[in-house]
């Protein structure tokens, strides 16, 4: 750089680069993040203007209180046997999480990505939202579907793309889809579901339809420019969509402040759209729960939409190809001031008598052997090491809706390949 | 044509307005929006009076955001709507790159066909203009190279109406490139000439109602024996022009649609020529003529006499002041007729 171009009378200028507080080594402390109390948080009626919320976005709704208890306006008042499923939904996640992570590691797959600490919010998510709304979620929403009741053993095949993979082998694992249970293709691409979202909610307003939508992004990936277009759009045409950013934190090695957490929440980005925001507390499933129901309502009602940021923690890796241990401290998960999800709403259940340690043992011993009779029958159709010698034609299905020439030629070429190495003709 | 069904006189903006009209009526599912397309009528005019016929929630207005555009396209498809969006430049397609390349393209293969992308882009595109760099560009390529889209170029009213009621009609994404340079009339490449409008023009009488030209089916515009010109859009008048001016008994084919292609109809004619030329106004390296000429090179090699030419721009940006350098016109043809011929 040319020093002429440098004026000694003024001061130089400084970037800066935001860090974590804490590093590998260090002594995790969050004492510094502000929890305000279960119950404190006001609730605004769903009809309410958009400027109503935003006290809102710098705040934290929260339900149950440090006994398990449930207090305060948002408190939903839900039925034990709601409770009950929603606990048992995040337990299977876990066990699910637990079970395919350790697939992974055997070498029956080639990727996998756990949820854990964030279970409270799709499994809260799906159960404050009717079965025929729609949801555009990212890799980290399993719970959408567990709740939803999509079998096990298909979420197990599409991850060991075997034969009975719905999507036929094509997509990593994870990238689940089903338009039945309203769950949008994962795509890889970080942000693209969240303007698709809106597109769908527009869509059921165009049709006078009175179903809505929503949509889920990370914190890392607020940065896409796809979140700005999805909050340009879900105002102006003030569609019945929730838009939920899940801040766990981290994206990959990156701190939420690499995000732009430090000066600003993510729900405060809902204040300069015009858009109504909450922050949640997104380690309580009934907060979860009591906010995305507000925000359905708002939505149904033809009330606009809602920007929610779930905080919490992504307590594991990244995913299987991840190892925190090489950017973030170590016991962060333990000290982080939320708690788990899980250990709060067995809690709460506890303290209004409808549970106890004996039916919490027995639930996980139940959880554990469905999650592995899911996982041997899913096993039995096969894993990731035996596939893709199956059905070669089918892989060029679907680029088109009819498949032209020049895949024909290619599908013809691939098919010798395969016999040229496999010395037999494939199956 | 049956001689019973009533044409009208259009150019390329009216055909093209007619095809959204037509298929508005026809199907409920279809919306069509885009920047400045709902009250306006758009920049070119090709959405004029679609809002007030269909009402302002078939026909829209919306923000500045190509990504959004083709986001909320996406969304919308997912949902059951046919969308038909526009894009008011080729050369402003890509913030909406991502969605078209990474989930338009892709959504029927990645879900097995659970989901389908029956949606059209629209979007003007091509020189000629005095458009600068951002209002000339040919950007085909970076669309015929994606799997699982196909792209549609017309180059007259007659096949704008009838290719984009098919590409609307398709079950796939079709992105569709209009030629803005030959929205008005024909261009032949000599810009010190006055333009000669559609309606001096037997392909301006364009049929009312619905009909259909099939996507991946090109048209022999000119029948010859010397050599095959492959070409679309603009280029299409460019090459007929130059074949006449220098006398040379060319087989003209207007490709229409490049993905999928009409390889049956190009091998053909190569075969019968033993020459090819293929025209292009985008740049030249990975343009989609470097496709055309590997294809015949495979392809037909033992019946070329000669090896196939590319007409092209250069590999330049589009510049503004030279423009009549940098555009594909009647002295570059000429010259690369005459070496394909002399080989």
């Amino acid at each position: 750089m040319n020093d002429a171009t440098k004026r000694p009378n003024r001061p130089a200028l400084a970037l800066h680069v935001p860090e974590p507080p804490f590093r590998p080594g260090d002594t995790p402390d969050f004492s510094s993040i502000k929890v305000p109390p279960a119950g404190e948080a006001p609730r605004p009626d769903v009809a309410a203007e958009a400027e109503e919320t935003f006290p809102l976005v710098t705040h934290l709704v929260r339900v149950l209180d440090d006994s398990g208890n449930a207090v305060g306006a948002w408190d939903p008042k839900l039925d034990p046997d709601t409770l009950r499923k929603m606990l048992r939904d995040m337990k299977t996640v876990r066990t699910f999480d637990d079970r395919m992570y350790r697939a992974q590691r055997q070498g029956k797959t080639s990727f996998y990505m756990k949820c854990t600490g964030e279970e409270a919010i799709a499994v809260a998510a799906a159960t404050a939202m009717d079965p025929e709304d729609m949801h555009f979620p990212t890799y980290r929403q399993q719970g959408l579907l567990v709740a939803r009741g999509y079998p096990l053993k298909t979420m197990m095949c599409q991850i060991y793309s075997n034969a009975e993979d719905p999507v036929k082998g094509r997509q990593l694992p994870i990238m689940y889809s089903d338009k039945k249970h309203g769950f949008f293709s994962i795509s890889g691409n970080l942000g693209t579901q969240y303007p698709q979202a809106v597109g769908w909610a527009m869509a059921s307003a165009i049709k006078g339809d009175s179903r809505i939508c929503m949509g889920w992004i990370g914190d890392g990936a607020t940065a896409e420019g796809d979140f700005h277009n999805a909050m340009t759009f879900a105002t102006v045409y003030q569609a019945p969509v929730i838009l939920a950013v899940v801040n766990n934190q981290w994206a990959i090695s990156s701190f939420s402040g690499i995000a732009g957490a430090e000066q600003a929440t993510f729900a405060s980005r809902a204040v300069g759209y015009g858009m109504a925001g909450l922050r949640v507390d997104g380690n309580d499933a009934l907060a979860v729960y009591a906010a995305v129901k507000w925000a359905s309502e708002r939505a149904r009602t033809n009330n606009g939409p809602t920007l929610i940021e779930f905080f919490t923690y992504r307590a594991e890796g990244h995913s299987t190809s991840d190892d925190p241990t090489g950017y973030r401290a170590k016991g962060e998960a333990e000290q982080w001031p939320l708690g788990d999800p899980i250990a709060r709403l067995k809690a709460h259940l506890v303290a209004l008598g409808e549970w106890d340690d004996e039916r919490d043992a027995a639930l996980d011993a139940e959880l554990d052997a469905t999650v592995r009779a899911a996982q041997k029958e899913a096993e039995a159709v096969g894993t990731l090491p035996d596939q893709g010698f199956e059905n070669i034609p089918s892989m060029f299905d679907d680029v088109f809706a009819d498949t032209p020439w020049h895949l024909k030629e290619q599908c013809e070429q691939s098919l010798a390949e395969a016999r040229e190495f496999l010395g037999h003709e494939p199956k | 044509m049956s001689s019973e069904v009533k044409t009208t006189g259009r150019n390329m903006i009216e055909a093209i307005n007619d095809a959204h009209r037509v298929m508005m009526a026809k199907d409920p599912d279809i919306v069509v929006f885009g920047e400045d397309v709902g009250f306006f009528g758009g920049v070119f005019r090709a959405t004029a009076g679609l809002q007030k016929e269909f009402g302002k929630t078939r026909c829209f207005d919306a923000p500045i955001s190509e990504g959004g555009i083709v986001g909320t396209a996406v969304g919308m498809a997912a949902y059951g709507l046919k969308p038909v969006i526009e894009i008011q430049f080729a050369d402003y397609i890509y913030p909406g790159y991502d969605q078209i390349v990474s989930e338009v393209a892709r959504i029927r293969y990645r879900t097995a066909g659970e989901w389908t992308m029956p949606m059209v882009i629209r979007s003007p595109y091509g020189g000629g203009i005095f458009g600068g760099q951002t209002h000339s560009q040919s950007p085909e390529a970076l669309f015929t190279h994606i799997a699982g889209i196909k792209t549609v170029i017309p180059s007259n009213p007659y096949d704008a109406k009838g290719l984009l009621i098919a590409a609307i009609e398709d079950p796939d994404p079709v992105v569709f490139f209009e030629p803005k340079r030959i929205y008005n009339g024909p261009f032949d490449g000599h810009h010190d000439r006055p333009v000669t409008p559609w309606s001096k023009h037997a392909l301006s009488a364009v049929p009312d109602g619905h009909y259909t030209v099939p996507l991946g089916k090109a048209n022999i515009v000119r029948e010859g024996e010397a050599l095959t010109i492959l070409t679309y859009g603009t280029m299409v008048h460019v090459s007929l022009a130059a074949v006449e001016e220098n006398g040379i008994d060319a087989e003209v084919i207007d490709l229409r649609t490049l993905v999928p292609l009409d390889i049956e109809t190009i091998e053909e004619s190569i075969k019968k020529t033993g020459r090819c030329l293929v025209v292009q106004e985008a740049t030249k390296t990975s343009g989609f003529g470097a496709e055309l000429a590997a294809l015949v090179q495979e392809r037909c090699f033992y019946h070329l006499e000669a090896p196939v030419e590319r007409v092209t721009g250069w590999d330049t940006p589009y510049p503004h002041a030279y423009e009549w350098i940098y555009f594909p016109g009647p002295i570059r043809m000429k010259n690369a007729l005459k070496k394909v011929m002399a080989a």
